[in-house]
C-alpha cells in the first residue's frame, strides 16, 4: 500500500508540473467562467436561467473535451516516460508492478477528476453566493457521471499505453479510439438506420455500448426524463432500464468498462518488457 | 551472487543477447564493456527484471522478474542518462528512500560527500539540474542504502575529478560487501575500478578475464608536469583537475585519484607535444 501511495504521489507531482495539466485546468475553469458570463449576459433579457441549464451545458461540453484530453495526455505521458527512460530508472527501484501500475492510475485519476469537479463546484459556490437555487440531486449525479467518465477513459488510456511501444503509436491509437466512439454517436447511427442496412435493435445496442453515448443520454435524462429528444430509441432505453435503471447503468457500465480496460492493460504491462 | 544461464533476448527478429552465461560472486567488480548495440543495456535491464528473457537469471538465488521487489531491494542502479523527471529533488529522495526503506538523510549526506548540497536544491526539478548534479544525486540514491549489488552505467562520466575521487572512495567502502557491475563503452574508463572484465559483442560474451587488482580505489598519485610553453587550453584542463600553476604556466603540480590515472593520461595525451616531462608517483594515503 505504501508503494502504491508513493507511486500515486509521484504521478500527481509530475502531472501538477506538466503543461498539459495547466491547460486542462484552464480549459475547464474557463468553461465555467464563460458559461456564467453568458448566463449573466442573458439575465438582462430573460433573468438568470438557472444552474440546471448551466450544469447541463457544462457536462455536455465536458463530454466533448474530457475523453480526448484524458486519452491523449495519459498515453503521451505514460508512453513518453517510457521512451525517455523514466521507467528504466524508476522501475529499477523496489516497487511491485501492481503498485506501480495502479498507483499511477490512482494518481492520474485524482489529477484528471479534480479540476473538472472543482470547476463544477465553483459554479455551485458562485450560485450559493448569488442566492441562486442549486439542483443538488443533479449536481450529485453529474459529479458521479464525471467520475465514471474519467475512470472509463483513463482505463482506455492505460490500456493503449501498455500496448503501444512508442508515443506516436499510442497517440494515434488514442485518437482512433476517440474517433470510433464519436462515429457511433446517435446521429450517425440514425443515418445508418435510415439507409436500412442495420436493424434498429443493433443500432440502439451499439449506442448503448458506446460510453460516450451513454454519458450523453444520462446527462439528458436528468434534464429531459422522457428522453423526448432521442426519438423512438428512448422507448427502448426506458422500456428496458426505466429512468432510474438507466441512470444507474450510465454510472456502472463505463466504470466497469474502464476498470476492465485498465485490468487488461495491467496484464499486458506485467507480461511484457517494462521500459 | 549473480548467475546467468543461457540468457537470450530478441526484439522481433533482432537477437540482442545470445546465450549469455556468467557467474559473478560477491565482492567482484566487473566491467561490462562493448560497443554500441553489444547488448550491455539489455543485459542490465534483464538483471533489473525490466525485460522478459529466455534462459535463467538469479540474483542471490531469486529471479529478478518474479521476485522483483525482494531482488531490487538489494540493488542500487545508476543509469547512463538521468531520467527527465520534473519532480523536485527532495521528493525524488523521499520517493526512493520510501521504496528502499532507507533514511532520506543518508542519501543527502552521501550527496554532500560527492559535493552536492541537496538543501538549496530540494525544490528544484531534477530535470533542471546540471548533468554532474544529476549524476551525483543518482549515485547517492543508489549507494545511500545497503545494496549488495551496484549496477552502474558510465557512473563517473559527468563527474568532476574531485567528485570522482570521492566516488572511488565510496566504492572502496563497499568493496567487501557488494558486487559491482560497471558498464562502459571503453575499458580505460573503468579498468582501474574493476577486477574482472566481461566484453559483449553482438549479444555474446567474447571476453571474460580477470585483471590485476593492484590499484587501490582510495590511492592517490602525486603528479608534476613540465610544459614547453604556456598554453591556455592545457592550463584550463589542468585547472579542472585542481592542479596548481607553479610558474608562468610552465610547471604544474597536483594529485590524481589512483583509479583515475588512465582518464588523466588520456586528457594529457591531447597535449603530448607540449609536455616535456610528466611524473606520476604513488602517494601514501
Amino acid at each position: 500500500m505504501k508503494q502504491l501511495w508513493l507511486t500515486a504521489k509521484l504521478d500527481i507531482v509530475e502531472s501538477l508540473r506538466a503543461r498539459w495539466f495547466q491547460i486542462y485546468t484552464l480549459v475547464f475553469g474557463g468553461i465555467v467562467a464563460a458559461l456564467f458570463l453568458f448566463g449573466l449576459t442573458e439575465s438582462r433579457v430573460l433573468g438568470f436561467i438557472g444552474l440546471s441549464r448551466l450544469l447541463v451545458t457544462y457536462i455536455q461540453l465536458t463530454m466533448a473535451i474530457l475523453p480526448i484530453f484524458v486519452l491523449i495526455t495519459t498515453v503521451r505521458s505514460v508512453a513518453g516516460d517510457r521512451e525517455a527512460g523514466v521507467f528504466e530508472y524508476l522501475l529499477s527501484l523496489p516497487v511491485s508492478l501492481a503498485a506501480w501500475f495502479w498507483g499511477k492510475i490512482a494518481g492520474r485519476y485524482l489529477v484528471i477528476f479534480t479540476p473538472v469537479f472543482l470547476a463544477m463546484l465553483a459554479a455551485v459556490l458562485i450560485a450559493l453566493v448569488r442566492e441562486i437555487e442549486v439542483p443538488w440531486a443533479m449536481f450529485g449525479y453529474y459529479t458521479a457521471l464525471l467520475a465514471a467518465m474519467a475512470a472509463c477513459f483513463l482505463g482506455f488510456g492505460m490500456l493503449i499505453s501498455a500496448v503501444a511501444r512508442t508515443t506516436d503509436m499510442a497517440q494515434g491509437a488514442a485518437f482512433l479510439v476517440w474517433l470510433t466512439l464519436l462515429l457511433f454517436l446517435d446521429l450517425i447511427l440514425l443515418g445508418v438506420m435510415i439507409q436500412g442496412q442495420v436493424a434498429p435493435e443493433v443500432a440502439v445496442g451499439i449506442a448503448l455500448a458506446n460510453p460516450l453515448q451513454v454519458f450523453r443520454t444520462a446527462a439528458l435524462a436528468l434534464f429531459d426524463p422522457q428522453l423526448i429528444v432521442l426519438g423512438p430509441s428512448a422507448f427502448v432505453i426506458l422500456d428496458n432500464f426505466g429512468q432510474r435503471g438507466y441512470l444507474a447503468f450510465a454510472l456502472a457500465y463505463p466504470t466497469l468498462l474502464g476498470a476492465a480496460a485498465a485490468a487488461l492493460g495491467y496484464l499486458i504491462f506485467r507480461r511484457g518488457d517494462l521500459p | 551472487m549473480i548467475r546467468l544461464d543461457q540468457v537470450s533476448k530478441a526484439f522481433r527478429r533482432n537477437r540482442v543477447l545470445d546465450g549469455v552465461s556468467l557467474e559473478i560472486g560477491l565482492g567482484e567488480r566487473v566491467a561490462l564493456i562493448g560497443s554500441n548495440g553489444a547488448g550491455k543495456t539489455t543485459l542490465i535491464r534483464c538483471l533489473l527484471g525490466e525485460y522478459t528473457f529466455d534462459g535463467g537469471i538469479e540474483i542471490d538465488g531469486r529471479c529478478p522478474r518474479r521476485n522483483r521487489t525482494a531482488v531490487l531491494a538489494s540493488v542500487g542502479f545508476v543509469p547512463q542518462l538521468p531520467p527527465p523527471l520534473k519532480m523536485p529533488v527532495g521528493q525524488l529522495i523521499g520517493f526512493a528512500a520510501g521504496l528502499c526503506g532507507t533514511d532520506p538523510r543518508r542519501i543527502s549526506e552521501l550527496a554532500g560527500r560527492l559535493g552536492l548540497d541537496t538543501a538549496p536544491i530540494r525544490d528544484r526539478p531534477l530535470v533542471r539540474l546540471s548533468g554532474g548534479m544529476k549524476q551525483k544525486l543518482l549515485i547517492a540514491i543508489a549507494m545511500g542504502r545497503d545494496a549488495k549489488l551496484l549496477i552502474m552505467d558510465e557512473p563517473a562520466a559527468n563527474l568532476d575529478p574531485e567528485a570522482r575521487k570521492i566516488f572511488f572512495e565510496l566504492l572502496a567502502e563497499r568493496v567487501d560487501s557488494a558486487t559491482m557491475l560497471i558498464s562502459s563503452h571503453r575499458l580505460n574508463e573503468v579498468s582501474a575500478l574493476v577486477n574482472r572484465v566481461v566484453e559483449l559483442d553482438t549479444g555474446r560474451v567474447v571476453l571474460d578475464d580477470r585483471v590485476a587488482d593492484d590499484v587501490s580505489l582510495t590511492g592517490m598519485l602525486a603528479c608534476r608536469i613540465s610544459v614547453k610553453r604556456a598554453e591556455a587550453a592545457l592550463a584550463k584542463a589542468l585547472s579542472s583537475w585542481n592542479f596548481t600553476d607553479l610558474g608562468g604556466g610552465l610547471e604544474w603540480a597536483g594529485s590524481v585519484a589512483g583509479p583515475d590515472r588512465l582518464r588523466f593520461l588520456g586528457m594529457t595525451s591531447r597535449y603530448v607535444a607540449l609536455i616535456s616531462a610528466l611524473n606520476l608517483t604513488e602517494a601514501d594515503n
